[in-house]
């Protein structure tokens, strides 16, 4: 049996330009491209299987070792701290962890700050890093709120733009960390499939450097 | 013995057992509960730092073992010119991440305690190595050396929260973060970036090491090199490799650290190293090196599944003469068979062959192979 090199893909826009990248790598797999509702694409002559999954899961997925290989944002890595290799970083789908508040917010430190945001262990890094005691707040969604209804002083949240916040009132307050699309590895595939995710990991150094 | 009866794990353990004996550990056996005192002294080298505690009949307070090394290394005693070798095959408790919940795993490992010399070096990890191939022929075991990791990463002279970021980005093979770290420190982080990169057997990784100033007048990189080309030169070649990735706490590890991957399980399953800086912690002056195999990994390892629950039912009727059942049943198994006597067909069980005894004698039912 060939040894296909299993790769998970963030669904959405971020997937396609990754993918845009791996067929510049020569892996490419054309049935992708057909507009279906299909999840699972292969190209047996290229050794290569791809595998469109939620964005937040692609760590899940390399971690547990149902896929090899996969692209992950840094906010997911530093969130999960999944047990992977961190192979590149590809330098697409930037931005940034942030603080942000009402833009007329002032901390007061003798208060425990309440956070709202999806990013809970990030958070809580962030604010024991600092030695501030926080009330974390876990939301799945319209994080932009918290502040204007009063459920929250603070977000922690990605920003792309700032669009969303601008038109919310709110303003950045602090970066956390900057984020960026990377390529991970299951620790285990890299020793059994070595010679393939080496040789994706070439062909994106090559590419880059075009 | 038939050794098809043993699942994975129960084979692996029954292999193990007799390596290891074959040169010369003994068995070490504890008890379920160890002290808690023990565990909170030493809560970092812990995997986790939740613990299952409960209070004894005299008002003590108690833990189900999360870990085995702590106890061996207490109730070791130090020897001057001897080793103590010894090998465990226990239950510990502890948290498993995806559940957060508290699981049973199964463990077997070895310890090595006392005047740890080259050779005590080299056994244990060759046996590790046994131990992975046991399990399966499509294994590889990573070896590092902490020693030279941290003399790259001293040489550098960064602060301690960079020191920290940067044993994070070894262990991921993260060379952007490398140079990340390094850069926002200000130093030059290529032979770290070279050091993490390299990946294989001796001669492939030795001069890249000579390419950034360390050659075999390194000790470190001199009992690495030994080690490792002794192992390739017993038949481990491309299985042993040495991969500077490999990293544990340096507040408890020293020297030679390793961990064992098998093909088809997606964590390291074997995982090692010299802990002398462990044993000054509890205030014992000789060296010690060991590792443990995590057994519960073994569950998802592919093997030939039945296809069938039993060879046969043979189905009687109550008040059946018992001798004419016994007679059935006892040539049946005699031949090879399973069998199943059963009243009625249990649901859900998938047999080949389906028997009845009645006065005229056995009757064939059914037949699904």
């Amino acid at each position: 049996m060939k040894t296909m090199l299993n790769v998970a893909l963030p669904k959405g826009r971020l997937g396609e330009k990754v993918y845009a990248m791996f067929e510049k790598a020569g892996f490419e797999c054309p049935s992708i491209k057909e507009n279906n509702r299909k999840l699972i694409f292969e190209n047996p002559e290229k050794n290569v299987r791809y595998f469109w999954v939620k964005p937040s899961d692609v760590a899940i997925y390399v971690e547990r070792g149902a896929a090899d290989i996969g692209v992950a944002g840094k906010d997911i890595l530093l969130e999960y701290e999944p047990d992977v290799y961190e192979l590149m970083d590809l330098d697409i789908g930037k931005c940034r962890m942030a603080v942000a508040a009402k833009k007329d917010f002032r901390d007061n430190p003798q208060r425990t700050l309440r956070v709202a945001t999806k990013f809970t262990n990030i958070t809580k890094n962030y604010y024991s890093s600092l030695g501030r005691d926080i009330d974390i707040i876990h939301l799945n969604g319209s994080i932009e709120i918290a502040p204007i209804l009063g459920l929250s002083d603070v977000i922690v949240d990605i920003v792309e733009t700032g669009t969303t916040l601008k038109e919310n009132n709110l303003d950045v307050v602090e970066t956390i960390v900057p984020i960026s699309a990377r390529l991970i590895a299951n620790k285990s595939a890299y020793k059994f499939k070595g010679d393939l995710v080496e040789a994706v990991v070439n062909g994106f150094n090559i590419a880059e450097r075009e | 013995m038939n050794m098809q009866v043993l699942k994975n794990d129960e084979k692996a353990i029954f292999e193990m057992r007799t390596l290891y004996r074959k040169y010369g550990y003994s068995q070490y056996k504890m008890s379920k509960f160890e002290e808690y005192d023990l565990y909170v002294r030493n809560k970092d080298f812990l995997v986790s730092d939740n613990i299952i505690t409960f209070t004894d009949t005299d008002g003590k307070l108690m833990a189900l073992k999360p870990d085995v090394t702590l106890s061996i290394i207490k109730n070791t005693n130090e020897s001057e010119n001897t080793v103590h070798k010894v090998y465990y095959n226990e239950n510990v408790y502890r948290v498993s991440k995806g559940t957060h919940s508290f699981k049973e795993i199964m463990q077997v490992g070895l310890e090595c305690i006392g005047a740890i010399d080259d050779y005590c070096i080299y056994e244990v990890v060759m046996l590790a190595a046994k131990s992975l191939e046991n399990i399966s022929e499509s294994f590889v075991l990573d070896i590092s050396h902490m020693g030279i990791v941290s003399g790259v990463i001293d040489s550098l002279g960064i602060s301690h929260a960079g020191r920290k970021q940067l044993v994070k980005c070894i262990s991921e093979k993260n060379l952007h973060g490398i140079s990340a770290v390094c850069d926002a420190e200000g130093v030059d982080g290529e032979a770290l970036r070279k050091l993490v990169s390299v990946y294989g057997g001796t001669d492939a990784v030795m001069p890249v090491l000579e390419s950034i100033g360390l050659d075999r007048s390194n000790p470190d990189v001199n009992k690495l090199m030994q080690v490792v080309a002794a192992l390739e030169g017993c038949g481990f070649k491309n299985k042993v490799r040495i991969d500077f990735s490999v990293i544990s706490d340096t507040k408890y590890y020293n020297g030679f650290v390793f961990k064992g991957f098998i093909e088809g399980i997606s964590e390291s399953i074997l995982s090692g190293g010299q802990y002398d800086n462990l044993m000054r912690k509890v205030g014992k002056s000789c060296g010690a090196i060991g590792f443990a195999v995590y057994l519960d990994m073994l569950e998802r390892l592919c093997e030939n599944e039945n296809e069938y629950d039993v060879d046969t039912v043979i189905l009687y009727e109550e008040g059946c003469d018992l001798g004419a059942l016994n007679n059935a049943v006892s040539m049946l198994t005699a031949n090879g068979k399973t069998v199943m006597a059963q009243k009625a067909v249990p649901e859900k069980i998938k047999y080949k062959q389906l028997l009845k005894l009645n006065e005229r004698g056995v009757e064939i039912i059914e037949n699904n192979a």
